[in-house]
């Protein structure tokens, strides 16, 4: 049961990561690519109808956190308090700018909330992926599960980090680019003109960036955590998940060269699930480390709920979910294509 | 200032602020399927203007609602740890339910409905308005469940490590508080929809432009607002009201200030309780109604406070007390205007009625108020418990989180939504005054700001 609720709680992680994260790419995109204002709102036309729902899933995958592993929860939720709340804070900035944007014409204040929406994307991206670095780094638990971290110490990964050092900044580095070339494409499918053009060109420079980026911060794990790849080395089988990191991002070089914009978002869709499950696989069963020494490290078994709790969250969650996947897939058909704006020809 | 304080303000002041906007997507989600029923029905294009102009105000508090919604579910583990850690097998469950089934729907059909009308047939749009509507109410449900186990736990066993466990799925979800609750609440958003319609409908009358969506939205308005404000008293509010009584008398006792225990208790309309003596200064009283109200008799004997240990006396008193005084008393407000508004309406005397118009124009701010002191009722009387009878507020705040960052984020979040609460108003003050698009054989100049 450990076992299925960790890897629903991982598939929450990256549906909303795969689908918020061309929300966030498009937003960086919005400060670098449009000449024009009919292309800054063909821009946000493009993720208009779907950046809410696509939040969501951040909601229900917390959601799903919260009930299937609450010492986990309640552990990283108040031990990273700070960055927490100032990616909260973000996402209110965010949202509230494309609202604006959408609603009124603004005159001289277009300026400023286009350049707030495209820093709150991209600082939102950085703290994501150094986020994640934070979990897979580790963090100096105490001996009853909890924690807390400053925003930073002296930049480096040991016993009493903070949540910004040398390989947390890595992650978010990986998060921003890989997010910005996943927003590049979804535009180069959506756009149209030489707006989808800039974006098809841009994706080259992004793409030689992130495969750096994904080399150093898969040695920087190594050498920050090697219990990492304990997994692999058990289940030799699973060296499937870093190959199809690479092949993935082989494949987006290719079909973006192709022309394929819809098959080279994919394989950025591709992309984000291999990055993440693999660093989900390294931790596995491990859901939080800690830097203070292995018999701290809040487990899979520790920090999961009642069974009865989860055998009756299994029934719900399937259909539910089922649900879910059958209202996104039908907005998206809805949605297909080029974006219309109103008053556009067309 | 303690740190269990500040994570109780931290919470109070952002899930107040968050609920301005719920409350009327869910009120207003009713009446955009009523107007869009009525164009189905009528094919009148009319309705359908009216239908996408609620639309966008309804899209503008959802957005706002969603922004601002986020950070009450993360706040379950940044200020509330301990409280997470023991309950989340039980409360986490809800909460996650609310994010599967509900906001799912809603951003899905919400997005259809405010982009998709071209792509859409027209059957396919009403659709998608109801279940924009259905999803709020289902997101409204998963809420109540969860405030509603912490307000009268059921359905729970404990395990070894001091966590709760779900005993029985459908009990936690039928709670009886819960359905009181979630029936009181949710009439209660209808009823600021209901008045936030009827104050544009009064706003465009009294301009004196865009009269036929003026009295569109006045006939929606007040209807729903009659039959809410009544059902708001009687018998959602009776109902929940005597349950209180029965599984809370602390909080009754509170809220009424009653601070002795009487046969024939009175109840208080106006007065402040006055904790060092224990008496109400400057009271008004109607006499035996407080019994009357709560079992039916006048000479019924209802638990004062000093029947209850000191320690588990509500500990804002005071604020419960005028919490729910505020309520009560804006509730009767609402049912007399609407009463009185429907009463013209029937004798076609409304729309030129202008101190009714005046009315209903100033008291759309009024059910945000009632609301939110229910809602401040609700949770104040339920203190110094955090689950009711096991598990005290001080024990379940997050105690590796300083006082000092908690003010810290409790600054952030007043200077942020300060300027949220601005932008708003901005925003839907513009939609206001240009209004749904002008019906072709009216022959009016929108105002070109």
């Amino acid at each position: 049961m450990g076992f299925i609720w960790f890897w629903l709680v991982a598939v929450m992680i990256v549906g909303y990561v795969v689908l918020d994260g061309f929300d966030l790419g498009v937003g960086v995109l919005h400060l670098l690519l449009p000449r024009s204002e009919q292309e800054r709102r063909s821009i946000l036309a493009s993720i208009g109808p779907v950046w809410d729902g696509n939040e969501v899933w951040l909601l229900a995958g917390g959601g799903t956190l919260y009930f299937a592993f609450p010492l986990l929860y309640a552990s990283a939720f108040s031990g990273f308090y700070l960055p927490l709340m100032i990616v909260l804070w973000l996402l209110v900035l965010r949202g509230v700018c494309l609202e604006l944007r959408n609603h009124i014409e603004l005159g001289m204040w277009k300026g400023l909330l286009d350049s707030l929406f495209g820093l709150s994307s991209a600082l939102l991206t950085i703290f994501f992926g150094a986020a994640l670095a934070n979990v897979l780094r580790g963090v100096p638990l105490q001996a009853d599960g909890y924690f807390f971290l400053p925003l930073w110490t002296n930049w480096k990964p040991g016993i009493h980090p903070g949540i910004l050092d040398w390989y947390t900044v890595i992650g978010g580095l990986v998060a921003l680019v890989a997010l910005t070339l996943h927003g590049a494409l979804w535009l180069t499918i959506k756009a149209s003109g030489a707006l989808a053009e800039r974006a098809r060109r841009l994706v080259s420079p992004l793409w030689a960036a992130l495969v750096a980026l994904t080399l150093a911060s898969l040695a920087a794990t190594i050498v920050v955590r090697p219990a990492s790849l304990g997994n692999y080395f058990q289940y030799p089988l699973t060296f499937i998940v870093p190959v199809g990191v690479v092949a993935s991002l082989a494949a987006i070089w290719l079909l973006n060269r192709g022309a394929q914009p819809l098959k080279a978002f994919l394989c950025s869709c591709l992309y984000l699930f291999f990055m993440l499950a693999g660093a989900c696989w390294g931790l596995y069963p491990t859901l939080l480390p800690a830097t203070t020494g292995a018999d701290r490290d809040i487990t899979l078994l520790r920090a999961i709920s009642g069974p009865h709790t989860l055998a009756v969250g299994l029934v719900w969650w399937a259909f539910g979910m089922a649900l879910a996947v059958a209202y996104v897939v039908f907005v998206y058909s809805k949605f297909r294509g080029k974006v219309d704006l109103p008053g556009s020809a067309h | 200032m303690t740190a269990e304080l500040i994570h109780r303000l931290h919470f109070a002041f952002t899930i107040t602020f968050h609920y301005l906007f719920p409350q009327l997507t869910m009120g207003l989600g009713l009446l955009i399927v009523v107007l869009k029923s009525v164009a189905l029905r009528t094919g009148n294009e009319q309705w359908d203007r009216a239908a996408r102009f609620w639309g966008r105000i309804f899209g503008i508090n959802f957005v706002f609602g969603v922004v601002t919604g986020i950070p009450m579910e993360f706040e379950f583990g940044t200020n509330w740890a301990r409280f997470s850690q023991v309950s989340g097998g039980v409360i986490g469950q809800p909460l996650a339910m609310e994010g599967v089934f509900s906001f799912f729907l809603e951003s899905a059909f919400l997005g259809l409905f405010l982009y998709g009308e071209k792509r859409l047939s027209r059957l396919m749009h009403w659709f998608s308005a109801v279940m924009v509507f259905v999803g709020s109410w289902i997101s409204g449900f998963f809420i109540i469940v969860t405030d509603a186990w912490m307000q009268h736990p059921v359905a729970y066993d404990r395990l070894p490590n001091g966590q709760f466990e779900v005993l029985s799925f459908w009990q936690l979800l039928l709670n009886p508080w819960g359905l009181l609750q979630y029936a009181h609440n949710m009439t209660g958003a209808v009823v600021t929809g209901a008045f936030v319609m009827s104050a544009v409908g009064a706003f465009y009358l009294l301009e004196g432009r865009l009269k036929d969506y003026g009295r569109i939205f006045l006939n929606v308005g007040v209807t729903a607002g009659v039959i809410s404000s009544i059902l708001i008293i009687f018998p959602t509010g009776d109902l929940h009201g005597k349950y209180v009584a029965r599984y809370q008398p602390a909080a009754i006792a509170g809220m009424e200030g009653l601070f002795k225990t009487e046969e024939g208790a009175g109840m208080v309309l106006i007065g402040q309780p006055n904790e060092e003596t224990g008496l109400i200064d400057n009271p008004i009283v109607v006499n035996d109604a407080l019994s009357f109200l709560i079992y039916g008799t006048t000479r019924a004997e209802v638990k004062g406070l000093d029947q209850i240990p000191r320690d588990q006396w509500p500990t804002a008193l005071p604020l419960l007390y005028y919490a729910y005084h505020i309520m009560a008393g804006l509730g009767t407000w609402f049912a007399l205007l609407m009463i009185a508004s429907a009463f013209l309406l029937w004798r076609k005397q409304l729309y030129t009625a202008r101190w009714a118009l005046w009315a209903l124009l100033l008291s759309f701010p009024l059910p945000y108020i009632a609301n939110t002191a229910g809602w401040m009722t609700a949770e104040l009387g339920r203190q110094p418990w955090l689950i009711y009878g096991l598990m005290r507020t001080s024990e379940g705040y997050s105690n590796t989180v300083s006082a000092s960052n908690g003010l810290f984020t409790l600054l952030g979040f007043m200077g942020l939504y300060a300027l949220l609460g601005i932008l708003f108003t901005v925003l839907i003050y513009r939609e206001i005054s240009s209004g749904p698009e002008p019906v072709a054989a009216e022959t009016q100049v929108v105002h070109a700001d």
